[in-house]
């Protein structure tokens, strides 16, 4: 490989390298106590998390030496594997906060389904770029759906909804392949009528669809054919249909705590102390933390454990509450920025096979940091997903590094002929 | 493949770009805008735990000290860490019966699971000796450290006064107090309140999700000190007061004695006294409530609060009013006429003369002349001029008026004025006859002991006086009251309060002198008698100094509803009372042991001194 080809993107490694080091210093404050101070701790999440730090690096330095293609190449391959390992865990897998989605070797707990969406990721590049693929065609759109689907079952199988919901995030990089956008337009509006539906009273929603379906008919088009008045009587149906089953799937499709979820994010629930607790004393880490926040070891909230999984999901509570608005805008922007840079590099690549990959990694990032820290700010039901690079966990670390790093290293690579 | 969307990126951006912006702007709202977050932050993760600086104590004048403080214990529960208790067991370390720690589990219960509340009080030292060792196996419950008040001798209640609990008026007065808390209720513990209880302090401390304390709270920069208490040395002499609280026992009545020079007051009592420990602790509810329903008041303090009609003794005021405004001379007889009842003696000749003899009548004509000078024509606008210039002189003497006594709830008694009289029979419906019964201390006039013990002052002084006053200094600076030092004229001559002194000389020990009981061998004593009529039995009076010359005691003594006039009861108390505090020894026992067991109203329901509290 000629040297002089290979061009890292040093903004990127810049970014993931900050998001890195400012995710360890976040999880040392989390469970930091005066017994436990050292760093090198191995007893302690900060301890264990450097270990993980260190093996993504030995993971990520591997990616580089690596030629591109080899990921290309083993693309189907490492999808089928991740598969069965998905497989496995149904049946090997141990239990924790009611997920099955483990699979433990002593050592190390390793979680497949943090691994299946690079895989994934892959795999659904390597369709969509070869030369033989019509994404025109039913049959192409079938298949992809499918490589989609599998795994999305697989770990819903496992009680894990969170990670399951992630790999709705591709819907986003098929969008830029050409997906219409009525989709993602369906889709939005479909978690509106939801919401809506959850919070007015059905026969007002009803009427309120009704009167936008004939202001649409009789005051936006200027000339209406029977297809107009045929096209819009079906709209206004599946919105009527979608409304009143929306009963039907919240009582009896969700789980009880799910529900809950829902109700204390829309207010018609308020229980401190009870299924509103996390992000209650999410929201109060955060809010005390002021503009510059307590100083770096001195939140008194995420300190005293008042917030559950604060090394973990919670994680972006100790930004907020130890160095205010200030810290917590650094990282936002941070992630913003990552997400942006991610966009252009993809745009730049000549393959379409780095292009697609590239638009997974961001739209993959970019749910997680929508759920994530829109969890912790009350914006989004709590949905139990780490904020990449940042959260405790060496499975979630390593398997974001490689997700990354196999893009940055394909995007260093762009220029080499093949 | 062909570029046809890749102007979707642009649109992908913006999806990102507008997420980020609504996250800052919840953001700023949750930590810029919205104070409600860091309110709640504070509240359950922070501690604010007082630290009690300890309460001053008060020494006597002699450096004797009267009030300190004991430690206690409180034993505390926190409901919900109670686990696996062995009820029986417990309740048979700490001395409580099954029912009551059913009740006191459920009074802890419902004012909260989560956080302490004591769950018994004031426990001594040694009872909890008996069971600290074993604490640790009860879960849940822990001990809290307070001090009590203590007392070494069981003098003074109504002059040291008692702490208690803060009530509601207390807490919606001053923010200082929480709840909980501990104020002066009364006497001294109350008037010196602010500088005994010393400045509390508060460590800031971290607590976590279980509400164990982590550490303290930005490495103590919101910690303050506790100041301690300032001790107050007071003017009392121990000795002196705990003599007088014998003699008085068995009676109803107080006891005043001043240093004249000073205004310090030596000893100040009310009976029937009661032993200020028995205001202390988890006794002290029963005893209070015992001691408000006793029908002798023993929580009433006479010597500030009692108005009574001073009887005779307000003769000497009387007359050194009259000498001065030059209505009578020095030698002014008047007849003994009986025009007021008096008792069988001769004439009296002069002013002197006429305060040995207390003669009625004397004070009568001599009244008539204060009241009616002769300035208006009308008796009625002569009286109503020559009322005011009266009681413009006997404000002089620190009568009709609140003494500013460093007590609480001192009465003023009452030098009635001319609008006391207008409104009560009219304007100009009034003259000297209406009202002549005030010449000789009945009528509307009316003092408190405190007064007259004042009026020997400032005949001792020989016409001046220093406020009376419970507390020389206070505190590491010997804090100073400068009101006390502050001295008050009356503005009569001295040589009429020689003639005064001789006068309460010859009472004592003249030839037909009413109160030759207190008279003390080898001092020469003042006094005046004094019975003050009532509805029932009269009160037995008798104010004093001595030695005549340069005094060193002046001294008020009221027995309530004594047979007898005050040369009977008060004086031969008196007496013993200056004779203890110039000798300090009393030597005549046989004397001395008549008035401590003597019951002068032995047909009155009985006196019941108080019993000695139980040791809590």
């Amino acid at each position: 490989m000629p040297n002089e080809k290979i061009r890292f993107d040093w903004i990127t490694v810049a970014l993931y390298l900050f998001l890195v080091v400012a995710g360890w210093v976040n999880i040392y404050a989390a469970c930091f106590d005066q017994a436990h101070a050292a760093i090198l701790d191995f007893s302690c999440q900060h301890g264990k998390q450097l270990i993980w730090i260190g093996t993504a690096a030995v993971m990520a330095l591997c990616v580089i030496l690596i030629k591109p293609r080899f990921f290309s190449n083993i693309a189907y391959i490492l999808y089928g594997l991740v598969m069965a390992l998905l497989v496995l865990t149904l049946f090997i897998g141990s239990t924790t906060n009611g997920g099955q989605s483990w699979i433990d070797f002593g050592f190390f707990k390793l979680q497949p389904s943090e691994f299946a969406k690079a895989a994934t990721a892959l795999a659904l590049a390597k369709y969509v770029s070869d030369l033989n693929t019509d994404l025109k065609q039913r049959q192409t759109k079938l298949v992809l759906s499918a490589m989609v689907l599998i795994p999305f079952v697989l770990i819903l199988l496992q009680h894990d909804t969170g990670s399951a919901l992630v790999f709705s995030a591709f819907l986003l990089a098929f969008f830029r392949e050409g997906l219409s956008p009525y989709i993602l337009v369906v889709g939005v509006a479909a978690i509106v009528l939801f919401i809506a539906a959850l919070l007015v009273n059905k026969y007002l929603l009803l009427g309120i669809l009704l009167v936008l379906c004939l202001a649409y008919l009789f005051v936006w088009l200027s000339k209406r054919t029977g297809r107009d008045y045929w096209h819009t009587a079906v709209l206004f149906a599946a919105c009527a249909l979608f409304t009143l089953s929306v009963d039907f799937v919240f009582e009896n499709i969700l789980e009880s705590h799910q529900r809950d979820r829902i109700y204390v994010l829309l207010g018609k629930v308020e229980d401190p102390t009870g299924v509103g607790y996390n992000v209650d004393q999410a929201k109060i880490a955060i809010g005390s933390g002021g503009l510059l926040g307590k100083g770096f070891l001195n939140g008194t909230i995420t300190k005293a454990d008042f917030v559950p999984e604060q090394e973990t999901d919670f994680i972006f509570c100790t930004v907020g509450e130890e160095w205010g608005f200030l810290g917590s805008l650094a990282v936002i922007a941070a992630y913003v920025l990552l997400l942006v840079r991610l966009i252009t590099l993809a745009e730049r690549q000549r393959s379409p096979f780095a292009r697609f990959y590239g638009y997974s990694v961001a739209s993959i990032l970019f749910f997680h940091f929508f759920i994530n820290i829109g969890m912790v700010l009350g914006l989004v039901p709590v949905i139990g997903i780490p904020l990449p690079f940042f959260s405790y966990g060496g499975s979630s670390l390593i398997a974001f590094t490689l997700l990354l790093f196999i893009f940055i290293r394909q995007d260093a690579d762009r220029n080499a002929l093949f | 493949m062909s570029d046809k969307y890749s102007n979707r990126s642009g649109i992908v951006k913006i999806i990102f770009l507008v997420i980020g912006i609504i996250f800052v702007g919840r953001l700023s709202m949750l930590q810029l805008f919205d104070k409600e977050y860091k309110e709640k932050a504070k509240n359950q993760s922070l501690r604010n735990i007082t630290q009690y600086p300890a309460r001053g104590l008060m020494y006597d004048r002699n450096g004797n000290l009267l009030v300190y403080n004991e430690a206690v214990y409180d034993l505390m529960v926190i409901p919900r860490m109670v686990k696996d208790l062995d009820t029986a067991y417990f309740c048979d370390a700490v001395g409580i019966t099954r029912e009551d720690f059913d009740a006191r589990m459920k009074k802890a219960s419902a004012y909260s699971s989560y956080s302490g509340s004591v769950f018994m009080k004031q426990i001594s030292k040694e009872e909890f000796g008996r069971w600290e060792n074993i604490l640790y196996k009860f879960k849940g419950f822990y001990i809290s450290k307070r001090t009590l008040r203590l007392y070494s001798k069981p003098i003074a209640a109504h002059v040291l006064g008692y702490v208690g609990e803060v009530n509601e008026k207390d807490l919606a007065d001053n923010p200082y107090y929480k709840r909980g808390d501990y104020i002066g209720k009364s006497g001294l513990e109350a008037s010196y309140e602010e500088a005994l209880r010393g400045t509390k302090g508060k460590r800031v401390m971290q607590v976590d999700v279980h509400n164990r304390e982590i550490g303290s709270y930005m490495h103590g920069q919101h910690d303050t000190m506790p100041v301690e208490g300032m001790n107050l040395y007071t003017t009392l002499d121990a000795d002196l007061q705990e003599y007088a609280e014998k003699l008085m026992a068995n009676k109803r009545g107080c006891v005043v004695a001043i240093e004249p020079a000073t205004g310090e007051v030596l000893t100040l009592l009310s009976a029937p006294c009661y032993d200020p420990n028995m205001l202390v602790g988890r006794i002290r509810g029963n005893n209070f409530a015992a001691l408000s329903k006793d029908i002798s008041k023993p929580l009433f303090n006479r010597a500030l609060q009692a108005q009574y009609p001073p009887g005779s003794i307000f003769k000497v005021a009387q007359a050194m009013v009259a000498l001065h405004l030059g209505v009578i001379t020095p030698n002014t007889g008047f007849v003994c006429d009986r025009v007021l009842g008096c008792h069988n003696h001769p004439s009296a000749r002069n002013v002197q003369e006429a305060i040995k003899m207390s003669c009625n009548p004397y004070f009568y004509y001599a009244y008539r002349r204060v009241i009616q000078q002769g300035k208006y024509r009308n008796i009625y606008k002569d009286s109503q001029y020559g009322l005011t210039v009266w009681r413009d002189y006997m404000l002089r003497f620190g009568l009709g008026q609140r003494l500013d006594i460093d007590l609480p709830s001192v009465k003023s008694g009452n030098i009635p004025d001319t609008a006391f009289y207008n409104k009560w029979y009219g304007k100009e419906r009034w003259a000297f006859t209406t009202i002549y019964s005030n010449s000789i201390g009945q009528g509307e006039v009316e003092v408190v002991p405190l007064q007259m013990a004042n009026l020997a002052a400032i005949v001792a002084n020989r016409g001046h006086y220093y406020t009376p006053h419970l507390v020389r200094c206070y505190g590491p600076d010997s804090t100073k009251n400068p009101l006390f030092y502050e001295k008050h004229e009356t503005g009569i001559e001295k040589h009429y309060f020689d003639i005064a002194a001789r006068g309460m000389y010859d009472v004592v020990h003249g030839a037909g002198g009413t109160a030759h009981k207190a008279d003390v061998p080898g001092i020469a004593v003042c006094g005046k008698t004094g019975t003050a009529e009532n509805y029932g039995n009269d009160h037995s009076v008798f104010i004093a100094f001595a030695p005549m010359e340069d005094p060193k005691i002046a001294v008020a003594v009221y027995v309530e509803n004594a047979q007898g006039g005050g040369g009977t009861w008060a004086a031969p108390i008196a007496g013993l009372i200056i004779e203890k505090y110039l000798k300090g020894e009393v030597e005549r026992k046989d004397f001395e042991k008549y008035y401590m067991e003597v019951n002068p109203c032995q047909k009155l329901p009985l006196t019941r001194r108080v019993k000695k509290p139980k040791k809590s």
